[in-house]
């Protein structure tokens, strides 16, 4: 049950980035994870609740982007879809493969609602 | 507001933080991973016994609830220090740099982490370590590898214990290695087993070189 870790990880970036732009609360965020990332989405939805009550995140929509797995073949160059860490290439058969989507784990974006008088932000190029 | 930010990203920033420390001391770190039973602190009870007189070596022991494995090492006379996750399944970077703390390894050292016995959670937390060995044992499923493909991709090393117990079990140490290398092509295997100590000079060896490949 790691993903109570992944749930608490992205508490704490909608945490700091709430902060950062001086957010009243977060609407809505979006989560890409990829499925050979090792994530249990069941379980996930499972400890969310938890994990966000009483934090930024508490009521907000949570939107999740599925990423598929992708490899390219390190014997015939060729690329091909992944459903399992353990497939093999359909083109040679082989298993040499490097694993170019499917394993993100990214909090994409996040959509605020900005309090009415809003203190202007402290200049900084970020 | 766009963030593209990973999830684990904290992990991630202190397991480079434990890497450079590791680096600066010049520090083998190995994270021992298996499921539970596969004989983990066996393996590293018998290593440390049979090798303390050639390293420096230190211990972190990860474990849910008991000091039992970190009672099994200072019995060997290795400086350990025990972190208990609680209900958590798998050590965290974070972990590993208080319990650094503690330990305050001399440089040149061979630090050992055995992580919590989990096959699952541990893969995804890198904890700066130089090498990943994972230990399956011939009392296990041959098909582990396929069956927990993220550990055994992100090992370097498999060590198959209890190699001594072959003649008695369903294990086939062909199939369990054509399974790992199908996740990993470049993942290494070693067969020993702690208790009769059949390979283990191999494995020791495995150490020294890494090791002296850092200098």
């Amino acid at each position: 049950m790691h993903e109570m870790s992944i749930a608490l990880g992205i508490v704490n970036i909608a945490n700091k980035a709430c902060e950062e732009a001086q957010a009243a609360r977060i609407d809505s965020i979006t989560l890409e994870i990829g499925k050979l990332a090792g994530v249990q989405l069941e379980s996930l939805y499972f400890v969310w609740p938890a994990a966000v009550e009483g934090t930024v995140l508490a009521g907000a929509e949570r939107i999740i982007e599925e990423r598929e797995g992708q490899a390219l073949c390190l014997e015939c160059d060729r690329e091909f879809a992944l459903q399992h860490h353990f497939d093999a290439c359909p083109h040679c058969q082989g298993y040499f493969k490097k694993i170019i989507a499917g394993k993100e784990l990214n909090v994409k974006s996040m959509a605020f609602t900005l309090p009415d008088n809003p203190v202007p932000a402290p200049s900084k190029t970020r | 507001m766009e963030l593209e930010q990973n999830i684990l990203h904290h992990n991630q920033l202190l397991a480079e933080r434990n890497r450079g420390y590791f680096a600066a001391k010049n520090m083998l770190a190995v994270n021992l991973v298996s499921s539970p039973g596969s004989g983990k602190t066996s393996v590293l009870e018998r290593t440390l016994r049979d090798m303390k007189e050639r390293a420096d070596f230190y211990v972190i022991e990860g474990d849910q609830q008991t000091f039992n494995d970190a009672d099994r090492i200072d019995a060997v006379g290795v400086p350990v220090v025990q972190v208990n996750t609680g209900q958590g399944c798998h050590l965290e970077s974070d972990m590993v740099q208080t319990a650094l703390q503690k330990l305050k390894p001399r440089d040149n050292s061979l630090l050992f982490i055995e992580n919590v016995g989990n096959l699952v959670c541990p893969a995804m937390f890198d904890l700066g370590e130089n090498k990943r060995v994972v230990i399956i044992s011939t009392t296990e499923g041959d098909d582990k590898p396929i069956k927990y493909p993220d550990m055994f991709h992100s090992a370097q090393l498999c060590l198959i214990n209890k190699i001594d117990l072959l003649p008695y079990v369903n294990f086939d140490v062909d199939k369990a290695k054509a399974y790992a290398r199908r996740v990993n092509p470049d993942i290494e295997f070693l067969e020993v087993s702690a208790t009769v100590g059949t390979g283990l000079e191999a494995w020791y060896d495995w150490l020294l070189t890494e090791q002296q490949k850092l200098a």
